[in-house]
């Protein structure tokens, strides 16, 4: 599966069917901090992806000072 | 993973509620959040006139929007900070947002442009100053935002500050332990002297990654990409460790920040009402909460603290607890720092 992951931008390619909570794991991400979106949709954790899915890994963590 | 009230299938999971949902019931769930805090925390009423700061990112337009879908009279500021390469985009998405959702429900977006008042973009300023870069910009946003709530009359300025900034803080202020820092760490800042804005942050109910699905589930389009002055800042470093709590055991972050709540509530002998002052209760020995009607025991309250300190600037008449704000300090460090 073809997936897009920010900071920086970059695509990799994920051999599938693998669920979300396995690919985030895969990838060394922390679900607490990244949501996974499969077109305009989101997508829950014990989701099974399949081999021809794309899907993009945002992160949702904003820092800087504490205004 | 079905959704724990219509149990159809669900698009987000909340470990820490131990619930699921699909798109109309986390909507719901979203909104009841932010309507909890406004009114636990007696952050403003129905004919309040509220400024929200907007940025740009996830967290500020997701108030925006849900603000003004609760029917909240909501207008808000940009602060464009002459960022290169990034404020274009940041301010691109706000505009377009106070376009097609805030201009049909009747609120403004009022902008303030940094290069134009300041002489310079944030990046040249902090250098003159000698200051890094996101500390400059969090006084000159403080700064304009307090000052625009004031000029043009809001009741009461609203940030989208969320549970984990809020956790971050409290754990960057513990970890150093900062102690004056924590009285001000509450959701709801009293206006205690003429001059300053009541200051309310109604999101800090909601982890980040929650209003972030918020803004993707509702077609937000904020700016992803990070701010490229923030690489590396303490606060990303503390929402890490933080995160990496949360998924090994879910609730860490609310049981923080909303324990030190709890206890520091508790602390002030007021269990459920934390000070709340108008800028028209200024002095008198109740307060009366912005559209609540409802009055309330000042007590030795944060209000009171602060009027026993604070004094208006001798520049700007801002208030401030030195001779000279930190503003306008800052500003006469960069014309000096500019002409070397």
């Amino acid at each position: 599966m073809k997936v897009q992951l920010s900071h920086p931008e970059r695509q990799v390619e994920i051999k599938g069917p693998k669920r979300v909570r396995e690919l985030l794991r895969d990838l060394n991400l922390v679900a607490e901090a990244h949501l996974v979106i499969r077109g305009d949709d989101l997508v829950t954790e014990d989701e099974l992806l399949k081999d021809d899915d794309s899907v993009e890994v945002r992160p949702v963590i904003s820092g800087g000072s504490y205004q | 993973m079905n959704c724990k009230k219509c149990k159809i299938k669900a698009v987000i999971g909340l470990p820490r509620h131990n619930a699921a949902f699909c798109k109309p019931c986390f909507n719901e769930f979203v909104h009841d959040q932010v309507t909890r805090a406004i009114k636990s925390e007696h952050m403003f009423g129905r004919q309040d006139r509220i400024l929200v700061a907007v940025s740009g990112g996830k967290d500020s337009l997701a108030l925006w929007d849900i603000l003004l879908k609760l029917d909240y009279r909501a207008d808000a500021l940009y602060v464009d900070l002459g960022i290169p390469g990034y404020s274009a985009t940041s301010r691109e998405k706000v505009e377009r947002f106070a376009e097609a959702i805030a201009k049909p429900r009747d609120a403004t977006l009022l902008i303030h442009q940094v290069a134009e008042e300041e002489g310079a973009g944030i990046r040249e300023l902090s250098q003159q100053i000698n200051r890094p870069t996101c500390s400059t910009c969090g006084t000159i946003k403080r700064y304009q935002f307090n000052r625009a709530a004031v000029a043009h009359d809001y009741d009461v300025m609203a940030t989208g500050h969320n549970l984990d900034d809020e956790a971050a803080r409290l754990l960057g202020n513990v970890l150093h332990w900062q102690e004056e820092y924590l009285d001000k760490q509450g959701p709801s800042l009293p206006a205690s002297v003429e001059g300053f804005a009541k200051k309310v942050k109604p999101l800090y109910r909601l982890a980040e990654r929650e209003i972030a699905a918020y803004a993707v589930l509702n077609k937000i389009d904020y700016i992803v990409e990070e701010c490229p002055m923030a690489k590396g800042s303490k606060m990303l470093l503390y929402k890490e460790a933080l995160n990496r709590l949360e998924t090994e055991s879910p609730g860490t972050k609310q049981a923080f920040y909303w324990g030190f709540l709890d206890k520091q509530a508790k602390a002030l002998h007021l269990p459920l009402l934390r000070p709340v002052a108008s800028r028209e209760a200024t002095g008198s020995p109740e307060q009366r909460v912005p559209g609540s009607g409802q009055a309330q025991p000042a007590s030795a309250s944060m209000a009171e603290k602060d009027r026993a300190v604070l004094h208006p600037c001798q520049i700007c008449q801002q208030p401030t607890t030195a001779d000279i704000c930190s503003y306008c300090k800052m500003m006469a460090r960069a014309k000096t720092g500019a002409t070397r």
